[in-house]
């Protein structure tokens, strides 16, 4: 079967559904929306926690109730999409773009994109990336996975449960399977810190007394058919267990919240340039890749920690994709590269396109540890075009500075954005 | 019923005598303690077909190693399993290394092997771009590949119960019984079951079956070996087999690219008492992620997405002497039991051979010759897979079955189509396990993260079980505890 | 006659994503009653009102399922349109497992009234459609 639209987005997530309003509301009316699952919404249907939509709607809502308020305006829109499709890649080429999706009604479809988006979210980091030592019984989960066997399916990953990892998703699934009823025994966290939300551990772990062990790891997993323990051990500060303060801790399940990658297969496939500081596209300040025509958005560029910015950067993109389908996005060959300097591990996007710009810039970026009472720096040369005085910044929470035009326009180069402890900024 | 041979153990090995058996005018069957086969040493192993210069001269091991390997590529073709001739590669490193080289392709020769010349670094590297600059030559086996033994060994399996062998799954052995008549009865978990013979291809327990039966005293003890498992984009690092020779770190590991376009390496040996210690260990892993940079240097440990590992059956004798090679002959004090134990390396390459080797052992103790059966067929279709189809191809397969057009392991571009096509096959899958070894879903760089709860459906649905019943591999293995509602 | 003891704890706000670590000084008097006295460290206003009500009377949003008959999906995901007693919780699930509703439901229809006599009802958060 083959399509032509102008836009196809590739993930009906809050990702997806953002670019996708965005785009109609620039005027392009021709959008697809492909995804996976049964339903459009990603993640947020399983994320049946609340905290989402803080900033963008200025309420707190639930995981589907924030998806909702998208996929209502998709189907008020009118936007097209298509549910249980799977694409399998995306051919770049000249003018247009080929989407190869497939669905169990419509068959192979050979889709030709002027422009297409991709919104495909992230993966879990496994068991066997970590090589965690021992058996490989049933009862090891990722909390996502588990997390989906809860709220979706409705079933019990296990009763006595170990959590490796303090990231927000081990954080929520520790309270979520305590109030089902299970026993979780430990959070445990291979880091000194939590990445999570302090919010997450108060309300998700100590007001439950589940024990969370910082500086702690998993260095067997026990058990022949089912899971039926753990050891942990103490690390020292290079990460590595230290011999003699193993124990072992009876379960039956083994949750993993260990990291997430952003999902870029598709990305990969069609050759679009790759940060490996992200693992996601190197993008512009359009969200648009190193490919003419391909934009990207959402944890598939980097992985967030707030869906409101998942949105805010997608409508981004999908306005930027409507304009260049109009042919209305030039490129004017005065590129910035956008540089990650002291403490910072990334920023996206990866370089600005045009030093000439009509409104701000909004950079993000993560800092590489825990900072207290330091400035956040954007400069440029030996100019300090903003100097922002941060109480704290830490790796688990994205911080956002924006640049206005002036300030883009007095670059004289690089633009590097750092965190400079009080005895580094310059007088 | 009375079987003519009841087969105790479905590895590679039971499963290839079983197809060999089922070509005859006959009743046979397999007998496997787990819910499926290969599920012992068969499915956590190297996957070599080796080419047979390892192998001392003048053993079964040599002999039906090399006969082995030489009818895997037809075995391959008509029982559709994934089998690929990449040739092997036993690299030096020194003058020592290239002595002992010499001596292998000396024994090589003896043994009968096609297709193996000593090369030098320049060619090994022209083969080999990433091996090591310090290599310094290598025997070069053309005829050697590699499989997926757990795929081999569902086809053998298949294609057996196809024509006409019965499958006894969770069928445990008991005892063995030798009544007057002649006849075996064996006692299992489930019902007795009778046979006129009976082969033992236990594996790691056929010195319990043989003691059971009276027969031949022997000890089987397990040596655990370890592997890690690559990403598949990693795979240009190696397209031949990779072996080390022994040297003071001891024998070394290979790296091997899979069928399945991963890079294998390992295995260490850990030589213990527990037959069931399939663990892995932080020493094994780091054993053999550093010996692999022997060969390949900066092999990316980021890019390791498994580890496993397996357990192989060393034969000793009863005076605690190894026996060295394998045992397969009809015992000398209980006629008709024909015990085939210790195959390790090179058991998986020998499997094909042993099937034909053990039915001429069967034949002279019926003392009657095979009669054919008339409607055997050696074919066998597989699952076709939908990621190896082109676009066309992927468009008919979904028109002829909907199911095609749904992914479910989307790291193997795995359809739903193949997994319930795994579920309802002859020698179906019963657990998740059992449809990653037929499908591969599960087994990609997210291990399952996305397709699990996916398949669980899919065999609670087939199956017709809740999906508390729905295990990863037999026992106890339970994914799901309750229903939270 | 005694003086007030006054203590600084420290006390993280979980009233939004920020987590504000805030110091709150509390006051007891002689008769064992406790009071916020003062709130340093809030990112705003909302910091000092949640940092006295989790002294005196620390409450939650519960976020759950209920169990569905005759829809699409087998639970639908429900919360709380207030919030109940932190200490319980656990009963509240007790209540809420025992619960069910039939498909369709929409979003933002009650499912319970009153939990556990909290004066709070159950919301749905999402639509299930009929089987």
């Amino acid at each position: 079967m083959e399509l032509k639209y102008d836009i196809v987005v590739i993930g009906g997530g809050p990702a997806g559904m953002a670019a996708a309003i965005a785009a109609k509301k620039a005027g392009t009316d021709s959008i697809l929306i492909l995804e996976r699952d049964t339903r459009i919404g990603g993640i947020l249907l399983q994320c049946i926690h609340n905290g989402f939509g803080l900033h963008y709607f200025g309420e707190e809502l639930t995981g589907p109730e924030y998806a909702a308020r998208f996929s209502d305006e998709v189907e008020q829109l009118g936007i097209e999409y298509k549910t249980d499709t799977m694409v399998l890649e995306v051919e770049k080429g000249e003018g247009s773009h080929s989407v190869t999706a497939i669905n169990t009604v419509d068959g192979l479809m050979k889709i030709t994109a002027k422009a297409v988006v991709l919104a495909t979210g992230c993966r879990e980091r496994t068991r066997g990336a970590l090589i965690i030592p021992g058996t490989r019984p049933a009862g090891i989960f990722t909390a996502g996975a588990a997390q989906r066997f809860v709220n979706i399916d409705g079933y019990m990953p296990g009763r006595k449960v170990v959590i490796l990892g303090s990231g927000d998703i081990g954080l929520i699934m520790a309270r979520r399977l305590t109030l089902e009823g299970a026993e979780v025994k430990l959070v445990c966290e291979v880091m000194p810190f939590s990445s999570g939300l302090r919010r997450n551990i108060v309300q998700c772990v100590e007001n439950f007394n589940i024990p969370l062990k910082f500086s702690h790891t998993i260095v067997k997993i026990h058990g022949k058919e089912r899971v039926e323990g753990v050891t942990v051990a103490a690390v020292d500060s290079n990460r590595k267990p230290i011999a003699g303060t193993e124990e072992f801790i009876e379960c039956d399940t083994l949750l993993l919240s260990v990291g997430l990658i952003p999902e870029n297969e598709i990305a990969s496939g069609c050759k679009i340039a790759i940060d490996s500081a992200t693992s996601g596209p190197v993008v512009n300040e359009h969200m648009q890749s190193s490919v003419p025509g391909i934009f990207a958005c959402g944890n598939t560029v980097h992985v967030h920690d707030l869906v409101d910015f998942v949105t805010a950067e997608s409508l981004r993109a999908g306005e930027n994709a409507a304009k260049y389908v109009q042919g209305k996005i030039t490129a004017n060959g005065e590129k910035i590269i956008l540089r990650p300097g002291n403490r910072v591990r990334y920023t996206v996007p990866q370089y600005i396109e045009s030093r000439t710009q009509d409104g701000n810039v909004s950079i993000m970026f993560r800092v590489t540890d825990v900072y207290k009472d330091v400035y956040l720096e954007v400069s440029s040369g030996n100019e300090v075009l903003k100097s922002v005085r941060k109480k704290v910044v830490r790796p688990g929470e994205m911080q956002v500075v924006e640049l206005a035009p002036d300030q883009i326009k007095s670059a004289s180069g690089d633009i590097t954005v750092s965190i400079q402890l009080p005895q580094e900024v310059a007088e | 019923m009375i079987y003519d041979v009841a087969i105790i153990g479905g590895g590679i090995v039971g499963a290839c005598i079983a197809r060999e058996l089922s070509k005859y005018k006959g009743q046979f069957c397999i007998i496997e303690k787990a819910d499926d086969v290969a599920c012992g040493t068969s499915k956590a192993n190297s996957g070599i077909v080796h080419a047979g210069f390892d192998a001392k001269p003048g053993t079964l091991m040599a002999k039906l190693n090399v006969e082995g390997a030489a009818m895997y590529p037809e075995l391959a073709k008509s029982l559709h399993f994934d089998y690929k001739n990449n040739g092997s590669l036993v690299i030096g490193f020194n003058d020592d290394d290239m002595e002992h080289i010499k001596k292998l392709y000396e024994r090589g020769q003896a043994n009968g092997v096609p297709a193996l010349r000593v090369i030098d670094g320049e060619e090994l590297h022209k083969l080999e771009p990433s091996v090591s600059e310090e290599a310094c030559g290598a025997l070069l086996a053309e005829s050697a590949g590699i499989v997926s033994p757990y795929m081999a060994t569902w086809a053998f399996a298949e294609n057996a119960v196809m024509n006409g062998v019965k499958l006894f799954r969770e069928t445990e052995v008991h005892g063995i019984e030798k009544t007057s008549d002649g006849l075996f009865t064996i006692h299992t978990g489930k019902s007795d079951i009778q046979a006129k013979c009976v082969v033992n291809a236990a594996g790691l327990y056929a010195d319990q079956i043989s003691a059971m039966a009276g027969a031949r005293d022997f000890v089987i003890k397990p040596r655990r070996g370890e592997y890690y498992l690559l990403d598949n984009k990693c795979a240009s690092l190696a397209s031949h087999t990779l072996f080390q020779t022994p040297d003071k770190m001891g024998k070394g590991v290979l790296v091997t690219p899979t069928v399945d376009g991963n890079i294998l390496s390992g295995p260490t040996a850990a030589d213990g008492d527990d037959k069931t210690a399939t663990e892995t260990t932080a020493a094994g892993q780091d054993e053999v992620f550093i010996k692999s940079g022997k060969t390949i240097p900066d092999i990316p440990r980021r890019n390791i997405i498994n580890s496993f590992a397996g357990v192989r059956a060393l034969a000793y004798n009863a005076d605690g002497t190894p026996v060295n090679d394998f045992i397969i002959e009809e015992d000398s004090e209980v006629r008709g039991f024909v015990n085939v134990a210790g195959i390790c390396s090179p058991g998986l390459t020998a499997a094909p051979a042993i099937g034909l080797y053990v039915a001429d052992i069967i034949e002279k103790i019926r003392v009657a010759k095979w009669e054919k059966n008339p409607d055997f067929v050696g074919v066998r279709k597989g699952i076709e897979s939908f990621k190896d189809a082109d676009d066309e191809r992927r468009a008919q397969l979904i028109e002829e079955n909907p199911l095609y057009g749904r992914i479910i392991c989307r790291c193997e571009m795995i359809t739903e189509g193949e997994i319930v096509a795994a579920i309802k096959s002859p020698v179906g899958a019963v657990d998740l396990d059992g449809v990653k070894r037929r499908t591969r879903a599960g087994m990609g760089r997210c291990q399952s993260g996305f397709c699990s709860p996916r398949v669980t459906e899919i065999l609670s649905r087939e199956l017709s079980i809740p999906m508390t019943d729905v295990r990863k591999n037999g026992g106890c293995s339970y994914i799901l505890t309750g229903k939270t509602r | 006659m005694m003086e007030n003891t006054i203590e600084k704890i420290p006390l993280t706000c979980i009233i939004c994503p920020m987590g504000c670590s805030m110091e709150v000084t509390v006051e007891t008097d002689a008769s064992g009653h406790k009071k916020v006295t003062g709130v340093k460290d809030n990112g705003c206003k909302r910091g000092e009102q949640y940092a006295a009500k989790e002294l005196q009377n620390p409450t939650r949003t519960l976020t759950t399922t209920i169990k569905v008959e005759g829809g699409v999906l087998p639970v639908v995901p429900v919360k709380t349109a207030g919030e109940v007693p932190k200490a319980s919780l656990l009963q509240c699930m007790e209540v809420v497992r025992r619960a069910s509703c039939k498909a369709p439901v929409k979003r933002g229809d009650i499912l319970l009234y009153d939990l556990l006599g909290t004066g709070i009802n159950v919301i749905a958060c999402a639509d299930v459609a009929k089987v």
